[in-house]
């Protein structure tokens, strides 16, 4: 038993469900009992879908138990190709009929149905959420294209597939049209994009694209590992997150379609690099940050931070323990300690001993960062409605890395605002107190959305035996220095004055450690 | 139909006493929650306790979407989210829980109460939680009270499970046998303290009648129960917990459930009346606050009187509130979809209730959704997973999940419900596209 207070990924039927929610004429049922239709509401409110997921739940009740839960399911498997006529049907069960063991993929089989049906293996004990959705997807694609000869592939211009974005996914929606964009200068052409959009017909024609781009390989990289072998369809690894990653992926798709991309990098746009360089910037240097998310965007995210903003990377991890290999090559890189865990409170204690100044993390570490006081960006699903912006806000490709620009850096203070805090510290305008100009006089500081260092991380750390005690004038030195570094040059100082065995901190002793830990 | 219900304004037309209402019974697929929901109001209400779902990752998702996710650090509630080696049993579950459970109380030691919540899994591998939670009392030595409930989807539906949840604490209650006037079924703290301010101003104390609430705000503050106790239901769904109640001597009060003026009216009037109080105590107390609420009714009558409305089946709430908004706000009832009939929970309310042109029980939900889209009611009050595609097919809905978790019940509360199903309609009209 595993005790769990939230969870970053549901169970792996859930995947199932994420799968057929993304495709067109293809339905789903699950055996499940009553209740588990909740996660319909995921679909349709925080992806504000206008139409339920495509999946129908023989709805088993107690009293169903001690009879025929069986012939409850082959009802529900009629009704449902009767009604809703799909292309190809996926059969599955959630965790409590996986208990009952009536086979319900065995028992669509041997239906009769002119369509091809697609059984599930969702072990709901050992797998999660992410892992049902790839499997599905591999299941799926292998069950339509199985023993398919190699289609003849004579285009003029070069084809790709698209393989990984889901309902549900991280920005899914706008990185196919930039991705799309990207290919095109590139001169490359999108043959499938899938399950996204897809029919089962659109399935069919995978093979005749002359290479596949795993967009998200939490979903799509066993599929596109297969497609390899079964039809020599080569696939791009790199993920086009942030401006050198998807000049990388140029390069990959130039290498694997033989196409020259010198066109379409000099065509490239992006903003990030000036805005970057620029010298409001500069006051983004060595920010400590801490990221946390599925591993691909994780891993993006800590390129981006430290070779295209500037950052500290301080600490690096995954719920995906399938993805644990390339968190931890990544986090050596860093030379920091991989954080592979699921369990939320440790996600949150990490955080706490850290302190990092920006955590880029999914939903839950969004909360994580506003208890703490520490702005934060989200990278990365579980995914929550705001997630699902009206404009346009893409990850990947060169818009991508503008939108990461943005919504990492505004979360911070701007350089010119620490700038001008730093000259009139004690100003009446700007002191400790103070909210940030524009919510007007009237506001003040504190509450649940205090802004970077918040009084909570300005109180001296938890008590411990060896902690020293601050003199008098020390903490009122430390008082001048402005709010939002106070907290890491107490914790600075204290560290500096235990490592060094001292019982009360002088104003030397800040200034010591000011010293010892540079900027 | 009780001599209380005689106090509302009944024009007989639209009341039945002796022809009960055809249902169509239906079976199929249902989009309702299962009874785990219950424990996002029962933990924000019992402020000592802690429930420990014993089942499986789909549980733990299901809590904390229907949660809308994450408000609180560390809240109190948690999963004990069963594994392949619980199932295979190379770990004793019993084991596996008992470790889960001092891991839990070692991190937790504010929890006086803790409930071990079954679940679907929980239930079909046969784990026992009512043995585990005596044998976890024991092991704590009184320093916890260790309580057991099902709130699986294979046992109840929505809001059973807040009535399993009391059923198990009605096992724990004190026994005495003094005039009490026992309110079952979890209100908001706020309401809880309006009708506390009315039942004395009835009253009630001064009658020697000690009111209580169940549950408490603090499980360690259980009321009593004896032959004097006399239950009152602020919910329809708790008929297992009256019944237990009933069973420890108390004596169920017929009435209708405090939704509207009328029924809050004719709810304080039942209560009354069974402890022999006079009517005309409840009207001098009742006078100011159902003037109020008329008043702020007023508004919304006018945007409501007339409006087609279907239900479909979610909290237990659909006959009561349909029963408030076809009397008091003119509303004209089109399908009113119950989960189950609790006949003789829902006995004062069916006798209230005008004629719907359909009461159905249980879902068959293509079936319904076929009905509904041929009805096409003005608005159709559904779960969140129905709600939106509803709207994409043009009609407006009312998501039925706020009506459990708002303080919606009493005078001073009606206006605000009245509100929650015109804001929707009011929102049609002011979009342009």
């Amino acid at each position: 038993m595993q005790l769990t207070v939230w969870t970053y990924e549901g169970p792996p039927h859930m995947g199932a469900m994420r799968i057929a929610a993304s495709m067109r004429d293809v339905h789903c049922v699950l055996h499940a009992p009553q209740g588990d239709t909740y996660a319909d509401l995921l679909f349709t409110m925080i992806a504000r879908n206008a139409k339920r997921p495509p999946v129908t739940y023989t709805t088993f009740q107690a009293r169903d138990l001690g009879g025929d839960t069986a012939e409850l399911v082959q009802r529900t498997l009629r009704d449902t190709v009767e009604r809703f006529r799909p292309q190809a049907l996926l059969v599955g069960e959630a965790c409590t009929a996986e208990l009952i063991q009536d086979q319900p993929g065995a028992l669509a089989e041997g239906m009769g149905f002119d369509i091809p049906v697609v059984p599930l293996e969702l072990p709901a004990y050992t797998r999660k959420e992410n892992w049902g959705a790839a499997e599905t997807f591999f299941t799926l694609v292998r069950a339509l294209l199985r023993g398919r000869p190699l289609p003849t592939r004579d285009h003029n211009k070069p084809k790709a597939n698209l393989l990984g974005p889901t309902a549900l996914g991280f920005r899914c929606r706008d990185d196919v049209t930039e991705v799309t964009k990207l290919l095109a200068a590139a001169g490359v052409d999108v043959n499938v994009v899938a399950p996204a959009g897809a029919s089962p017909a659109d399935l069919l024609r995978i093979p005749e694209a002359d290479f596949n781009v795993c967009l998200y390989p939490e979903i799509a990289q066993e599929t596109c590992a297969w497609l390899e072998r079964m039809f020599k369809q080569p696939f791009i690894r790199t993920v086009p997150i942030g401006v050198g990653a998807s000049v990388d992926f140029l390069r990959e798709v130039g290498e694997v379609a033989g196409v020259d991309i010198a066109p379409a990098m000099a065509a490239v746009q992006t903003r990030m690099p000036w805005y970057s360089r620029s010298v409001d910037s500069t006051y983004l240097t060595g920010k400590r940050v801490f990221i946390f998310g599925d591993a691909t965007h994780a891993i993006a995210a800590a390129r981006v931070a430290t070779e295209e903003l500037g950052f500290d990377v301080v600490g690096l991890g995954t719920y995906s323990r399938e993805h644990a290999r390339e968190i931890r090559a990544a986090a050596e890189r860093y030379d920091v300690e991989p954080l592979i865990s699921d369990d939320y409170l440790e996600v949150e204690a990490k955080v706490l001993e850290l302190a990092p100044e920006l955590v880029l993390g999914t939903q839950m570490e969004r909360h994580i960062a506003k208890r703490a006081g520490i702005p934060c960006a989200v990278i990365s699903a579980p995914v929550h409605v705001q997630d699902f912006p009206a404009r346009y806000a893409p990850q990947m490709g060169f818009e991508g890395a503008n939108v990461l620009f943005d919504t990492w850096v505004h979360p911070l203070m701007m350089g010119l605002e620490e700038h001008l805090i730093t000259m009139f510290r004690e100003d009446s305008e700007f002191h400790d107190e103070a909210a940030p100009s524009h919510l007007g006089p009237a506001a003040t500081r504190g509450g649940a959305e205090a802004r970077v260092e918040a009084s909570a991380d300005d109180a001296p750390a938890d008590a411990r035996d060896d902690q020293p005690s601050w003199a008098t004038d020390a903490e009122q030195e430390l008082r001048k220095i402005p709010f939002f570094v106070r907290g890491k040059a107490r914790r600075n100082t204290e560290r500096y004055a235990r490592e060094r065995g001292m019982a009360t901190i002088t104003i030397e002793t800040l200034y010591d450690a000011k010293a010892h830990y540079g900027r | 139909m009780t001599a209380n219900a005689g106090h509302c304004e009944v024009s007989p037309a639209a009341t039945r006493v002796d022809d009960p209402l055809p249902i169509l019974r239906e079976r199929g697929q249902r989009e309702v929650f299962c009874g785990l929901t219950g424990i996002v109001w029962l933990h924000r209400k019992i402020q000592d306790a802690f429930f420990l779902v014993v089942g499986s990752r789909t549980c733990a998702h299901l809590l904390q979407s229907a949660a809308g996710v994450m408000i609180f650090a560390e809240p109190r509630f948690a999963t004990a989210i069963l594994q392949d080696q619980d199932l295979a049993g190379t770990a004793d579950c019993n084991d596996e829980l008992d470790r889960v459970v001092s891991e839990l109380l070692a991190r937790r030691p504010d929890i006086g109460t803790l409930f071990l919540v079954g679940s679907c899994p929980s239930e079909v591998i046969k784990l026992d939680l009512d043995i585990a939670a005596e044998r976890l009392t024991r092991a704590q030595q009184g320093r916890v009270r260790i309580l057991a409930y099902s709130g699986s989807g294979i046992e109840t539906t929505f809001t059973q499970g807040e009535d399993t949840c009391l059923t198990a604490l009605v096992r724990e209650m004190p026994s005495a046998d003094g005039p009490t006037l026992l309110v079952v079924g979890t209100l908001p703290d706020i309401v809880e303290d309006q009708f506390r301010r009315l039942f004395d101003a009835i009253g009630f104390g001064a009658n020697g009648v000690s009111v209580q609430f169940l549950p408490a705000r603090n499980a360690a503050e259980l009321p009593c129960v004896g032959a004097g106790t006399k239950i009152l239901a602020a919910q329809p769904f708790v008929g297992d917990t009256a019944a237990a109640l009933v069973a420890r001597g108390a004596e169920l009060i017929e009435a209708p459930y405090p939704f509207g003026v009328q029924g809050t009216r004719a709810w304080l009037g039942a209560a009354a009346a069974a402890f022999g109080i006079p009517a005309s105590q409840v009207d001098a107390a009742c006078a100011g606050p159902m003037a109020r609420a008329e008043r702020g009714l007023e508004r919304y009558r006018e945007q409501l009187a007339g409006k087609r409305i279907s239900f479909l089946p979610d909290s237990q709430l659909e006959v009561p509130l349909g029963r408030f908004l076809a009397r008091e706000c003119g509303m004209r009832l089109v399908e009113i979809g119950v989960p189950y009939l609790d006949r003789r929970m829902m006995a004062a309310e069916l006798a209230l209730l005008p004629t719907p042109e359909r009461l159905s029980e249980g879902q068959d939900l293509e079936v319904q959704l076929e009905r509904l889209r041929a009805d096409r009611p003005d608005l159709t009050v559904c779960g969140l997973g129905l709600a939106n595609p509803l709207e994409a097919e043009g009609l407006t809905t009312k998501w039925s999940i706020e009506l459990v978790f708002s303080p919606v019940h009493g005078f001073d509360q009606a206006p605000d419900l009245a509100e929650l199903f015109a804001r929707p309609l009011s929102r049609r009209t002011r979009l342009a596209f």
